[in-house]
C-alpha cells in the first residue's frame, strides 16, 4: 500500500496535517540512525515526521564513515552498543542482501607488529568469544603474509575475524529513507530544528520553515543530540566530536589488500586501519582528533602526514597509488563507553546520543530499541504492517553494473552511455537518481546516489556535464 | 553473455589529436580496417574544449582554435578511410588484443591484430595533490574548468587562484577571463623563471616558491591558505581556484593489461616505434608522457603509420628492451625504452622534463659503466616544460645492454 510521498525542502510550507493535528512522532536528524528509526516507524500507523537540518539525508556523520559493516567482536562485553552492533550487523546484512545494498564480507585481520601486540591477541579472541563471536582465530607470521601478500615487513600474526564486512555507507540511509517516505512518512529537509518547547499534550518545535507539532519526539541529531536534550532540561551527556580525517585511493590499488586491515586497538582508540570499499577503493584511515568545533570536518597536512606514515608501514605499496579522495568525518563521543539512548517516559521524549563509531553497523537494532521503547512510552503503536520492498540501485563495484549488462542496454540505451567515466556511471543512472524518491540536489548528493564525479579525475572530464544535469533537474 | 564479437586490423582507443593522428595516417597508408573508438560524444580530445587559438601551425598564423583543430582531425582521420565511432567506451580487455566496449548500442568485443592506446592524460585534481581543508564548491581543474565554460557556459564564481605555472595555467587563466572572473592571483612552489619585471602585463600578480596549505570555506570556497618557503603564511580570498598542470597519463587500460609503465611518466613504457610491453600494443600521444602539444600528440599518431605497417607484415615484436632512466631533478624521459632496429624518435630527440630550472645542463648518457654521450644544452630548461636531448648516441646503445642512464654532471 503506497503513500503520496511527502518530502519537503526549503521554500515549501510544513503540511497541515488532517483536523490540524500534531504529528504523533517526530525524528530530529536524518542521519542513518535517524533515518532506521523513520523507516521502524513506518510498519506503524502513527504519523511520522523526520526533520532534517540539511539539503539531504546523510549529510553528517553518515556520509564520512569507514564503512565497515561490524561484527562486534571487540565492543565492550555487556555494554548497549555491544548487543545493539551484534544485532545491527545480522538486521543490516539481512536487509543488504534483499535491497541491493552492496556489502562484501572480505573479513578482516588484526595485524601484530611487534611482541607487545602480538601478545595481545588471545586477549582479543577471548574478548570476541565473551561478544558471542566465535569465528575468529588466531594466524601465524606465514599465514598472514600468505593472505595479504603486499603487507609490509614484519607482521608477526593476526586475529582474523572472517565476518567483518564492507557495506556501502550512502546506499543505506538512502534506502531507509525511501521506503520510510513511501510507507507514508514526512521528510522535511532543509528543516532546522531550533527551540523546542516541551509540553505534555505536545511539543512545539521552531523551525527554519515555521513551527513543527509533535506528540512524541526523538532526538537522532548526532553530533548536535546533547545540545536538543538540553532544551528538556537535562544534562546527561556532552558530545565532543573526534575527528576521523581519511585517505581514498585509486581502484587501481584494490589488488593490493584482501581484508580489512585493523590495527590491534591501544588505549588511544581502535587506530588506523587500512580497509578495501565496495567501489573497489582502498580506504586509509581514520585519524581521532578531539576536538570542540562540531563543524571542524577539514583535513589537515598532519592528518595526512599521519595516514601516510601508518599506511606506509601496512602497505608499502599503496602510497605509490593515486589518491581519489580524502575526507573527514566527526565521530559523536561523549566520554562514555557506551551509546546514550534513554526515553524520558514522563517527556515523551527519547535521546538517542553518543551513537559514535558503529552507528552504521547497529542502525538498524537501534531502531528497533527506540521503537519498543517508544511504546513502554505509551504510544500506541498498533499492529506493525511490512513494507512495500525496495531495490536500490547496485552502485558495489562486484556487483552488476548496468554499463556491462546487455539486456538491460538493449531495453534502454541510456544505459549504455558512459557519463562518468572513471566510476563507470551511465546517463540511465543519473537519470534515474534526478527521477527517484530523494533526488539529488547537488552534485555531492548525485556521487553519493551514483558515485558519479567520485574517480580518480575527480570531473576532470564529467564535472561540468554533471553540474548541468544536476541544473537541468532542478529546473524541471 | 550477449556481446556483438567483431574483429579489426587496427584498433585506436581515443580520438583526440594522437588517436585521430595515428588513424588518418594508418587509413591513409593502406591499412583497411581501421577503427577509432572515443568515449564522448564527440571526437577530437581535449581541443574540444580549448577554445583559444594557437592549434595546428602555431607559428605561422596564430594557429586555429582547439574545436576546430578537432573537427579538422577529425574529418581527416574519416577522409582517409578510418572509422570513427563516438560514445563508446572502452571498458577492458578480454585477452591480448581483445577489447570489451560498451555504447548505446549494446556491448562488443573487438578483436584487433594491433591495438593503439591512444587515452591522453589528465591533470591531478586537488585531491591527489593533498591539499588538505574543507571540502568546498568552487575547485577546478583547467579541463573542467573549460569545459564548464566553453562547453555547458555554466557560472565560475568572481574572483580566482590558479594553482600552476605552466602553459597550461595561462589557457586558464584566459578561460576564466572570458567567463569575467577576475584572477586575483597564481600560485607556484618552484623559484620565478623570469624576472617579474618580463611577466606579462595585466596579469595577475605570481606568487613563486609558495605551497597552497590548505583550502578554507563551506560551502563555497572563500579562501586558499598559502606558505612561502620562508614560513611567510596568508590566505587569498576568492571563490574558485583552478589546479593546473600535474599530468598524469589516463592509464587504466594500460594496467589493466598489465603493461609496464615507467617509473618516470607514469605512462606504458615504450620505444621509439612506440611500442609497448605487450605485443601488438602501440600507444601514442599523453598517454606516453603527460601533456605535450597537441601538435606533438598528432605528429607521434602520424609517427605510428610505419611501425604498425611493418607489424602487420612480420608480427615481429622484440623481447626485452633496455630502459632508458633518468636521475633527480630529471623527472621523466620518452621514449623510455631501447627498441633494436633504426627506429629513431620523432624529430631524432628524446622529450625530457625536469623538476628544477637548469641553466645550460650538461647531460650525460651511460650505459654499463660506459659514456654514450655527453652534451651542454645551450637552453635553459624549466619545471613543466619539454626540452630535448638528440638521439645521436641511439646507434651505441646496445638494445641488449642494461638500463641506459640519464643525468646531469
Ligand atoms: C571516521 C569515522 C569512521 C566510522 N566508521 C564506522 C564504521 O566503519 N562502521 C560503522 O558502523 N560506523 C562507523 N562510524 C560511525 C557512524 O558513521 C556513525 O555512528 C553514524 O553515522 C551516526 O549516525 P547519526 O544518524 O547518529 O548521525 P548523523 O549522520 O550525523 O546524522 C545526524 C543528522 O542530524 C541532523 N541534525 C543535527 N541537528 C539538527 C537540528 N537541530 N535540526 C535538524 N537536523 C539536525 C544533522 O544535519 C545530521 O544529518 C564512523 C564514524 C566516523 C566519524
Ligand atoms: C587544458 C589544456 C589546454 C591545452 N592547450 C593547448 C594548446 O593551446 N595548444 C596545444 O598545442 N596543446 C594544448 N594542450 C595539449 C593538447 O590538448 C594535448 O596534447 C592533446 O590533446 C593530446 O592528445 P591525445 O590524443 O594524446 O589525448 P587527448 O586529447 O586527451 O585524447 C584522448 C582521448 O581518448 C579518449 N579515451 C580515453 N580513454 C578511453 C576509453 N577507455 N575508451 C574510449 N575513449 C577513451 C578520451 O575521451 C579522449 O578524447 C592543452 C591541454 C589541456 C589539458
Amino acid at each position: 500500500m503506497t503513500q503520496p510521498v511527502t518530502v519537503t525542502t526549503a521554500g515549501d510550507p510544513l503540511p497541515e496535517l488532517p483536523g490540524g493535528a500534531p504529528y504523533d512522532v517526530t525524528v530530529i536528524g536524518a542521519g542513518v540512525v535517524g533515518t532506521a528509526i523513520a523507516r521502524a516507524l513506518a510498519h506503524h500507523p502513527v504519523r511520522t515526521a523526520l526533520v532534517e537540518a540539511s539539503d539531504d539525508i546523510g549529510d553528517g556523520t553518515s556520509k564520512a564513515n569507514t564503512a565497515i559493516l561490524h561484527t562486534g567482536f571487540d565492543a565492550v562485553p555487556g555494554s548497549l552498543e555491544a548487543r545493539l552492533v551484534r544485532e545491527g550487523q545480522r538486521k543490516l546484512a539481512a536487509y543488504a542482501a534483499g535491497t541491493g545494498i552492496p556489502v562484501e564480507r572480505v573479513g578482516a585481520l588484526l595485524v601484530a607488529w611487534d611482541a607487545g601486540q602480538l601478545a595481545a591477541l588471545p586477549a582479543l579472541l577471548a574478548k570476541a568469544e565473551a561478544n558471542g563471536y566465535h569465528a575468529a582465530r588466531l594466524l601465524d607470521a606465514d599465514e598472514v603474509a600468505e593472505r595479504e601478500p603486499h603487507l609490509g615487513p614484519g607482521a608477526l600474526g593476526a586475529l582474523e575475524v572472517p565476518d567483518e564486512s564492507v557495506i556501502c555507507p550512502w546506499t543505506t540511509p538512502l534506502a531507509f529513507a525511501t521506503q520510510a517516505v513511501r510507507a507514508g512518512v514526512h521528510l522535511h529537509l532543509d528543516c532546522r530544528v531550533g527551540r523546542i518547547e516541551p509540553a505534555p499534550d505536545h511539543h512545539t518545535l521552531t523551525t527554519g520553515r515555521g513551527p513543527l507539532r509533535t506528540r512524541y519526539l526523538i532526538n537522532a541529531a548526532g553530533l548536535h543530540a546533547d545540545e536538543i536534550d538540553r532544551q528538556f532540561g537535562h544534562d546527561h551527556f556532552t558530545v565532543t566530536p573526534r575527528r576521523g580525517q581519511l585517505i581514498v585511493f585509486d581502484k587501481l590499488a584494490r589488488d593490493l589488500v584482501r581484508h580489512i586491515l585493523l590495527p590491534v586497538p591501544t588505549a588511544a582508540g581502535k587506530g588506523v586501519l587500512v580497509a578495501p570499499t565496495v567501489f573497489g577503493n582502498v580506504l586509509l584511515g581514520p585519524t581521532a582528533e578531539e576536538l570542540d568545533d562540531k563543524t571542524a570536518t577539514e583535513s589537515t597536512q598532519e592528518g595526512i602526514a599521519l595516514l601516510r606514515e601508518k599506511g606506509r608501514r601496512i602497505l608499502p605499496r599503496l602510497l605509490d597509488e593515486e589518491v581519489t579522495a580524502v575526507y573527514a568525518g566527526l565521530r559523536a563521543a561523549t566520554g562514555h563507553e557506551d551509546y546514550r539512548i534513554q526515553a524520558h517516559p514522563g517527556l515523551n521524549y527519547i535521546a538517542v546520543g553518543g551513537i559514535r563509531s558503529t552507528g552504521l553497523t547497529a542502525s538498524m537494532a537501534i531502531a528497533d530499541h527506540v521503537t519498543a521503547l517508544l511504546a513502554d512510552t505509551g504510544l500506541a503503536l498498533g499492529t506493525p504492517v511490512a513494507l512495500e520492498p525496495l531495490t536500490m540501485p547496485g552502485l558495489g563495484e562486484t556487483g552488476e553494473r548496468p554499463c556491462l549488462d546487455a539486456g538491460l542496454i538493449a531495453r534502454d540505451p541510456a544505459y549504455g552511455t558512459l557519463v562518468c567515466h572513471c566510476e563507470r556511471v551511465t546517463e540511465g543512472e543519473i537519470r534515474d537518481a534526478l527521477r527517484s524518491t530523494l533526488p539529488p540536489r547537488s552534485v555531492a548528493g548525485l556521487a553519493r546516489r551514483t558515485r558519479a564525479g567520485n574517480g580518480r579525475c575527480q570531473g576532470f572530464s564529467c564535472g561540468a556535464g554533471l553540474r548541468a544535469r544536476i541544473e537541468e533537474g532542478s529546473r524541471t | 553473455m550477449t556481446r556483438r564479437e567483431r574483429s579489426v586490423d587496427v584498433l585506436v582507443v581515443g580520438a583526440g589529436p594522437a588517436g585521430l593522428g595515428a588513424a588518418a595516417a594508418l587509413a591513409a597508408s593502406g591499412v583497411r580496417r581501421v577503427e577509432v573508438l572515443e568515449r564522448e560524444q564527440t571526437a577530437g580530445g581535449i581541443p574540444r574544449h580549448c577554445h583559444h587559438k594557437g592549434f595546428g601551425s602555431r607559428r605561422t598564423s596564430g594557429g586555429i582554435s582547439g574545436p576546430e583543430y578537432a573537427r579538422r582531425s577529425a574529418a581527416a582521420a574519416t577522409g582517409a578511410g578510418a572509422v570513427l565511432r563516438t560514445g563508446i567506451t572502452v571498458t577492458g580487455w578480454a585477452g591480448p588484443r581483445i577489447l570489451d566496449t560498451t555504447g548505446p548500442g549494446g556491448l562488443e568485443r573487438i578483436t584487433a591484430r594491433t591495438v593503439v592506446l591512444a587515452t591522453g592524460a589528465r591533470e591531478r585534481p586537488r585531491s591527489a595533490r593533498l591539499v588538505p581543508g574543507t571540502r568546498p564548491a568552487g575547485v577546478y581543474t583547467t579541463g573542467e574548468l573549460q569545459q564548464a565554460v566553453h562547453l555547458h557556459h555554466q557560472h565560475i564564481g568572481s574572483r580566482a587562484v590558479i594553482v600552476g605555472d605552466e602553459p597550461v595555467a595561462d589557457a586558464a587563466a584566459g578561460t576564466l577571463r572570458a567567463a569575467g572572473v577576475e584572477v586575483v592571483a597564481r600560485v607556484t612552489d618552484r623559484p620565478p623563471v623570469r624576472p617579474a619585471a618580463l611577466e606579462p602585463l595585466h596579469s595577475a600578480p605570481l606568487l613563486t616558491r609558495t605551497a597552497v596549505t590548505a583550502l578554507t570555506g563551506r560551502p563555497r570556497l572563500t579562501g586558499v591558505a598559502v606558505r612561502h618557503e620562508d614560513g611567510r603564511t596568508t590566505t587569498l580570498p576568492c571563490d574558485t581556484v583552478v589546479f593546473t598542470g600535474d599530468w598524469i597519463p589516463e592509464h587504466e587500460l594500460a594496467r589493466r593489461a598489465g603493461l609496464p609503465l615507467d617509473a618516470g611518466t607514469r605512462g606504458p613504457a615504450h620505444d621509439a616505434a612506440y611500442r609497448t610491453g605487450e605485443p601488438g600494443v602501440f600507444a601514442v600521444g599523453n598517454v606516453l608522457h603527460g601533456v605535450e602539444s597537441a601538435g606533438t600528440a598528432a605528429a607521434e599518431g602520424r609517427a605510428l603509420a610505419v611501425p604498425v605497417l611493418r607489424h602487420l607484415a612480420t608480427g615481429d615484436w622484440p623481447a626485452d628492451r633496455p630502459a632508458v632512466a633518468v636521475a633527480a631533478p630529471l623527472e621523466w624521459i620518452t621514449p623510455n625504452l631501447i627498441g633494436p632496429g633504426d627506429d629513431r624518435p620523432l624529430g631524432d630527440r628524446f622529450i625530457l622534463r625536469t623538476g628544477r630550472s637548469l641553466t645550460a645542463p650538461l647531460l650525460v648518457v651511460r650505459q654499463d659503466g660506459v659514456e654514450l654521450h655527453r652534451r651542454r644544452l645551450l637552453r635553459p630548461a624549466r619545471p613543466g616544460r619539454p626540452f630535448h636531448l638528440p638521439a645521436g648516441w641511439l646507434d651505441r646503445a646496445d638494445p641488449h645492454g642494461g638500463t641506459v642512464h640519464v643525468s646531469l654532471d
